[in-house]
This record gives C-alpha cells, sequence and structure tokens, in this order.
C-alpha cells in the first residue's frame, strides 16, 4: 500500500491528571496534523512538542520491543509505537492510560506492583547444582527451545495487566505476564525450579485468580499467550494438589 | 501463600462443563421442546413407564446422578466467580453456600434413584 | 507494600479508575459475561431434572403434572432460552478448550473444531437412539 504523504488533521483527547491539583482526572482534546506514517505515539509527541509541554506520558524505543509505551486507545490496550493514528481516521481517539495501575500523572502509571509480582515468580533459571563452566553449554533440542520460546518473547509491556478484569477486580491476582513468565521457566529443560515456584503457581492468587476471560492474549503485541500459559498450568496446579506431580517425579524435590 | 482449594472445584466445574457442552443442549432441546410439543420424537418418550424402567437400571441411574450433580457444581462455580466479577465480595460464606447447594442437590438425586429402586 | 519506590516526585497521590460497569465497556467483556451466564440457565435446568426425578419417585400422577408443567408457555420460554444459552456455552467451551491444553504442535482449531464436531455427533446419536430403538 502507497503511503499518503498528504496531512490530515485528527482529533485526540487525552486523560489529563495532575496529582498536585486534580482530585481526579478530565480529558483535554488536541487537533493534530498528521501523515499516513506517523504512530499513535508521534501523534502524543506532537502535542507535547507544538501544543501542550505539560503532557506527560511514557516511550523509548519507538519500536515495539521496550515496553514502555503502553496506552489504552478507545479502551483497547495498545503500544502506542505500534498503532497508527491512519486506522482510527476519521473518528477522533481517546487515549487514556493503561487500565488496572494507580495514575502518577497523566498517561503515565505505576508499575510497582508489577515489579514485585515479576520478582516473586523468579523470571531466571532455578537449578539445583551450580553446572561447572568446564561441564560445556547447557544443550537445548529445537523442541525443547520451543516449548518456552513463545512465551520467552514477553517485553513487560503491561497491555495483559490491563486487559485482565481479574486483576483489575483484585490486584492480588499475579497476573498475566509474570504468571506467563513463571511458566516460560518451568518449562525450560535447563531449569529445575517447580518447586520453588508452586507456592505462587498453587495459590488462589496464582494461576486460580484466572477465570480464562482470554483478552489478555488478544491485546499482546508480542503474541505470548499468557492465557494458554495460565490455564494449562490449572491442570499442573491440580496435579500438584491431588499429588499426580510427585507421582510423575516432574519437578524434582524442595 | 496457602495452596489454593480450588482444584477440587475447577475439576468439578471442568466435568460439568465437558458434559454440558457435550449433552447439554441436546438435552434441553428433548425435554424441554421436542418432548412437551410432540415434535420428531415417539410420543412415549418420556412416558412414566419408560422414565421409570429408565430410572431403575443402575447405569442409568449413574448417568442421572452425573448429570445433574456435575451441571449444578459447574453453574454454581461460575456463578459463584460471576459475583465476584460484578464486584459482589464472595468470602468464605458465600463458598460454603454456593458449593454446599451443588452438594445437597447431589445428595437428593442419590437419594431419589435409591427411592425409585432397582 | 512494594520494595520499588514510586518514581515520581510528587509520590503520594494516585489515581484509580473505577471497575463498576467493567464489562459493559468492551465487547469482549461482554462475550465473557454472557459466556459465565449460561451457567445460571444450566444451573437452573438441573433443578428441572432434579425435580422431574422427585416426581418420578412419586407416582406417575405427579410424573405427568411434571410433564405438563413442562409444556406451559413459561417453561418453553425457558427452555428456549436455555438452549441458546447452552449452545452458546457449548461452542465457547470448545473455543477456550485450547488454552487449557498442553503446549502441542497441532493447530488449537483443531482442538475446537474436534470438541464441536465430538458434541455434534453425541447430539445426533442420542436424537438417533431416542427415535429408533432404546428400549
Amino acid at each position: 500500500m502507497p503511503i499518503d504523504t498528504t496531512t490530515r488533521t485528527i482529533e485526540i483527547e487525552c486523560l489529563r491528571y495532575d496529582p498536585q491539583t486534580d482530585t481526579e482526572p478530565h480529558f483535554s482534546s488536541y487537533q493534530v496534523p498528521f501523515s499516513d506514517d506517523m504512530s499513535v505515539l508521534e501523534g502524543l509527541q506532537y502535542i507535547k512538542d507544538q501544543l501542550d509541554g505539560s503532557l506527560t506520558f511514557r516511550w523509548s524505543c519507538r519500536m515495539a520491543i521496550c515496553g514502555s509505551c503502553g496506552q489504552e486507545v478507545n479502551g483497547v490496550p495498545v503500544l502506542s509505537c505500534h498503532t497508527f493514528l491512519r486506522d482510527y481516521f476519521p473518528h477522533k481517539l481517546r487515549i487514556e492510560p493503561l487500565n488496572n495501575f494507580p495514575i502518577i500523572r497523566d498517561l503515565v502509571i505505576d508499575q510497582n506492583d508489577f515489579l514485585d509480582k515479576l520478582e516473586s515468580v523468579k523470571p531466571y533459571l532455578v537449578t539445583k547444582l551450580e553446572k561447572p563452566l568446564a561441564a560445556g553449554p547447557h544443550l537445548q533440542t529445537p523442541q525443547q527451545l520451543n516449548r518456552y520460546y513463545a512465551y520467552s518473547q514477553c517485553i513487560n509491556c503491561l497491555l495483559c495487566y490491563a486487559a485482565c478484569p481479574q486483576y483489575g477486580l483484585n490486584s492480588d491476582f499475579t497476573g498475566p505476564a509474570a504468571l506467563a513468565l513463571l511458566h516460560r521457566y518451568n518449562a525450560d529443560s535447563r531449569d529445575q525450579g517447580w518447586q520453588v515456584r508452586a507456592e505462587v503457581i498453587n495459590a488462589d492468587a496464582g494461576v486460580w485468580g484466572c477465570t480464562l476471560v482470554g483478552y489478555c492474549s488478544e491485546v499482546c503485541p508480542k503474541a505470548v499467550d499468557p492465557a494458554h500459559a495460565i490455564n494449562q498450568n490449572k491442570v499442573n496446579s491440580a496435579m500438584d494438589f491431588f499429588g499426580v506431580l510427585k507421582l510423575m517425579n516432574k519437578g524434582g524435590t524442595e | 501463600m496457602k495452596p489454593s482449594s480450588e482444584p477440587i472445584f475447577w475439576m468439578l466445574f471442568g466435568g460439568g462443563g465437558m458434559l454440558s457442552a457435550l449433552i447439554g443442549p441436546v438435552l434441553i432441546l428433548v425435554t424441554g421442546i421436542l418432548v412437551p410439543f410432540g415434535l420428531l420424537l415417539p410420543q412415549d418418550t418420556m412416558s412414566y413407564d419408560r422414565m421409570l424402567a429408565f430410572a431403575q437400571h443402575p447405569l442409568a441411574k449413574l448417568a442421572v446422578l452425573v448429570v445433574i450433580s456435575l451441571f449444578m457444581f459447574h453453574g454454581c462455580h461460575r456463578t459463584l466467580h460471576s459475583l465476584h466479577d460484578l464486584g459482589v465480595h464472595t468470602g468464605t460464606g458465600a463458598k460454603v453456600a454456593f458449593y454446599g447447594v451443588a452438594t445437597l442437590a447431589t445428595l437428593l438425586t442419590a437419594g431419589l434413584l435409591l427411592v425409585i429402586g432397582f | 507494600m512494594s520494595r520499588y519506590r514510586s518514581t515520581a516526585k510528587t509520590a503520594a497521590r494516585t489515581y484509580m479508575q473505577p471497575m463498576a460497569g467493567w464489562w459493559t465497556k468492551n465487547p469482549y467483556f461482554v462475550r465473557y459475561m454472557v459466556r459465565e451466564g449460561s451457567a445460571l440457565l444450566l444451573t437452573a435446568y438441573a433443578l428441572v431434572l432434579l425435580v422431574g426425578l422427585w416426581r418420578l419417585s412419586q407416582g406417575a400422577a405427579a410424573f405427568d403434572a411434571w410433564r405438563a408443567a413442562l409444556a406451559s408457555p413459561l417453561s418453553v420460554v425457558f427452555h428456549a432460552v436455555g438452549l441458546v444459552m447452552v449452545v452458546y456455552h457449548s461452542y465457547t467451551w470448545f473455543d477456550v478448550m485450547p488454552k487449557t491444553a498442553p503446549d502441542q504442535p497441532i493447530d488449537p482449531k483443531l482442538i475446537t473444531g474436534g470438541g464441536i464436531a465430538a458434541a455434534v455427533a453425541v447430539s445426533v446419536l442420542i436424537l438417533a437412539a431416542l427415535l429408533w430403538g432404546a428400549p
């Protein structure tokens, strides 16, 4: 499709919240000239550079890999660098910060709760014994790689948390990305950490906090499919509960 | 964090979900629409004599018990979670009430099947 | 409390968006609530069967009264709505089944399609048995 370089004008409504002066957010509307190659993030940057320097939002890489620029656009969580203004024209855009997180200012949310959850799932290889360097590399077959590869693509952008009503209703829920990363390590043939992650996975706030709404997997920009990671682990958690995992001698000890 | 007791109820929910996904529609179609309207099926499909004979067969007893019990556990589990979805606080009391209803329905079904005899 | 310090200099006052009415704000969530709502109809249907069993245990007259109640307009409307909802439950159940299955190299659509095909086959089998033959 040839790029249309003619400039049109689109209306962008942004949620504004200043913690020092506001008790609740309001919306400000901006008229933004755009061409077909402009992302929503570039629209926000136009506003900040040309119309209102006080508009606050996060961004970094502009290429859908850093995971910083997640926003709700018309109620759908997206990476704003990965979404184009042309797809909304001639309608307006309503941009809000990601759902289910406290708003610090304008479009910026507080991610701390997620960071705690990410840490709780021990998102690194857990092994019983450190393998000496001299023993050579950890070899993996392509099949073993495939078992976790898709789940390792997570960029922690939090779109899945914004898409998850269960997290919104009860922020104790460990949530989609953290549980998908938990599974990513459990599914790794080099990892022996099932037992140390079992407490998180088996809890009410673990996989059992999920009711398989499935929207997390719809909005994931990296096709991680957290809903699949969580729900196949309901089976594993149930087998653990009934002692079947021990019988199958899966996941090692301690 | 202590392990969730959810696996027990999730298995019952899953069993009921699978069973009702397979035969729920056809059961409702037969008992709720075709038979009352006398459509398609023989007139005596759900006559007292046939239903009594059916309910006296041990395998049919098992089928009736499994259908009613699992449908109830599936329905109560989902409804309990829906209340939470709607913002209603569902603590231990709600859990006992909802799964209690499903358990009661199971016991009643078993009792009635025994009363009907073999 | 998070061990991660807030990066905001003003720290304190954040704003939390309310959750009330969350499921009305996205068609995806509306479909989810309809799916979950199907359980109400299924529960009610199980209770209808339970009542039928109770009436059966009371003898022919009681059972025929239950049969007559099944033909009442209210009952027919209930069963028609129930049928639609439980068909939707059936479809959504198999639609999300691949998410519960372990990672596998097969296409998720095959799992969904297989489940729906099994439901159709079992339904046809039950209808056929009722039509021609079951004693």
